[in-house]
């Protein structure tokens, strides 16, 4: 608790008429961030990302992870396997070019977005894994895309290519904050539409945003975190 | 609504004035609280716009701040009316992590409480469906017979509705005795009520007319929009979680995947109807099959699987209701948790299906793709 007092005591009702104003002194209270850490709240053990394990060594890649290899260069930038599933792991710019030939090759054919759904992991740069869960119909197979994006970085929305991804897409967009380019109807979905902050991000509290979160979320972390260390006390 | 403003229409013999209201969330047809923003012209609907969340309750984020036990009860509030399909799809997923073999009873009581499950459910489904369009019996009928498959879940369970009924790695309890009895006679029970069913509606006049070519949408299309279950299936296209990839003990059982063939609201009843009947054809079978031995799998004392991510699916009485769980391998609860909802992507197809038709055609399109709002919203 040794920079307990350093913290400054941020009542509610001082961060509620100058919501802005106390930021930068927490932040210059704080350590200097880990590299590649943001201004996000990272626990210390806060993760980095999934082990994207890559396939054993007997594992034969499936015909169409090669195809795309060779149909679009560039678009695959590592493969994985974990309990059976193939994930590839596809660029942010390829993300349009690798999901048209995946849904139009004939070796493919994916023609159902089962899901599309993303992964926030703070510590990193590019903090969002957003992941596109596809099936075949016609050879009934499975692949799982993966794009890493930062934050307010341009994701193509694929939603030309697969129906489905709009209303996905428009929930990744509410609960992530994704910045999906080309969306035709790109509103929040499940929150009203005039909701601050993306609640499924891992720096937004549980308990919902409280008077202070409509404005900024941190400020009310950092309070918390106050809060939390002064009862230990 | 910015998308939809309502516009004059030019070239008719008079100029008239599109009429935007709205259908919900208060509506009794909407199911719930949904809330349909609907542009008409005249009584034709131009554009609809589905308005969602009402019942948001976060169950997402709720699920990755506790331990993946508890989180089984969570499960229960998505699909209210079809709580235990929803347990099995998310312990399968954890058993998938966690690598667990689960005892060939316990898969097999799974598929006994889906199929009764898929009953109950389409049991509702055809009822509100029917008095959407205007026939209450069919309502007083289907309820009817619902209520004694709760009767078998209670005595199961305790519950009648969120029944918390599958732990990570098997079963809770063992069925009670004479259990396996009970639900044999059901289904012969149960044989005779659908004919009374498909007596009062496959060829009554009004039904016909209210639902013959009513929002008819194709098969690729409708793949395309991520429609999935029955829905799916009344486009023709054959694809059942249960046949394309076997969770549970589907893999042991014999069984038929419907499909129609025009795509409309009809169709989509007529597949429903059918899998009343293939549903009772899988609990014969499971309930006479069944066999003797553990109801639970060698499940570590903590549960805390690798880290790694996965995404696992299956057919709920929606369709195909997937989970993806990230675990991060240091915690006991879950780093991520994703529900695929059927329902949500299936009421996605709502403004494409209701464009050009009446504003009673919507409320008949709305029972047809069968959405439980606490699976949407979440």
């Amino acid at each position: 608790m040794a920079d307990d007092p350093q913290i400054p005591p941020a009542p509610p009702a001082a961060t509620a008429d100058t919501p802005a104003a106390p930021r930068p002194a927490p932040a210059a209270a704080k350590p200097a961030p880990a590299a590649g850490g943001e201004a996000h709240v990272p626990k210390a053990s806060a993760p980095t990302g999934p082990p994207d394990p890559p396939p054993p060594a007997d594992a034969v890649l499936p015909a169409f992870i090669t195809s795309l290899q060779a149909a679009v260069p560039g678009s695959v930038s590592q493969v994985s396997y974990y309990l059976g599933d193939w994930t590839v792991i596809v660029p942010a710019s390829h993300i349009i070019e690798a999901a048209t030939y995946l849904r139009d090759a004939p070796e493919a054919s994916f023609d159902y977005c089962s899901d599309l759904t993303a992964t926030d992991w703070p510590p990193r740069a590019e903090r969002f894994d957003v992941i596109y869960c596809l099936y075949s119909t016609r050879h009934r197979h499975r692949v799982r895309l993966k794009v890493k994006v930062a934050e307010n970085q341009p994701l193509a929305s694929v939603t030309g290519v697969w129906t489905a991804a709009n209303w996905l897409e428009r929930e990744v967009f509410d609960m992530f904050g994704v910045n999906f380019t080309g969306h035709p109807d790109r509103r929040r979905i499940l929150m009203p539409d005039d909701w601050q902050g993306y609640p499924q991000r891992k720096d937004y509290p549980l308990e919902g945003p409280g008077e202070l979160l409509m404005e900024n979320p941190l400020d009310w972390l950092k309070l918390r975190q106050a809060r939390e260390e002064a009862d230990i006390e | 609504m910015t998308t939809l403003q309502p516009q004059t229409v030019h070239g008719a013999m008079f100029d008239t004035n599109e009429l935007v209201i709205n259908m919900g969330p208060q509506h009794p047809s909407t199911h719930g609280v949904l809330r349909v923003v609907l542009r008409l012209d005249g009584e034709k609907v131009v554009d609809a716009d589905v308005v969602m969340g009402y019942l948001h309750r976060g169950i997402e984020k709720l699920s990755e701040n506790r331990n993946w036990t508890q989180i089984i009860l969570l499960t229960d509030r998505m699909d209210y009316v079809a709580a235990a399909t929803s347990n099995v799809g998310y312990c399968e997923t954890v058993e998938k992590l966690l690598q667990i073999e689960v005892p060939r009873r316990a898969r097999y009581v799974r598929t006994i409480l889906c199929e009764l499950q898929r009953i109950a459910s389409h049991c509702l489904w055809v009822g509100t469906h029917a008095m959407d369009i205007g026939a209450m019996t069919v309502f007083l009928y289907a309820f009817r017979e619902r209520e004694l498959i709760l009767d078998l879940f209670e005595e199961f369970c305790g519950a009648r509705l969120t029944y918390n009924s599958m732990r990570i790695g098997g079963l809770p309890l063992d069925l009670p005795p004479g259990w396996d009895k009970k639900v044999l006679e059901f289904c012969k029970i149960m044989d005779g009520k659908l004919d009374e069913y498909e007596t009062l509606l496959t060829h009554n006049r009004i039904w016909l007319e209210r639902t013959k070519g009513v929002g008819v949408i194709g098969g690729p299309e409708a793949t395309a929009l991520g429609m999935c279950g029955p829905t799916l299936r009344g486009s023709g296209v054959a694809r059942d979680v249960r046949k394309d990839e076997p969770y549970a003990a589907y893999d042991e059982m014999e069984f038929d995947v419907p499909i129609g063939t025009a795509g409309d609201t009809y169709d989509r009843y007529l597949v429903r109807m059918e899998e009343f009947r293939q549903s009772l054809r899988i609990i014969r079978q499971a309930t006479e099959g069944l066999p003797e031995g553990p109801i639970v799998g060698k499940v570590p004392r903590l549960i805390k699987p690798a880290a790694g991510e996965t995404y696992h699916a299956i057919e709920s009485p929606k369709g195909e209701l997937g989970y993806f769980i990230v675990a991060d391998g240091k915690s006991t609860n879950p780093y991520r948790f994703r529900v695929r909802p059927p329902s949500f992507c299936n009421l996605q197809a709502l403004p494409r299906l209701v464009r050009g038709h009446l504003v009673a055609d919507v409320v008949a399109l709305i029972g047809s793709i069968d959405i439980v709002l606490g699976e949407v919203d979440r």
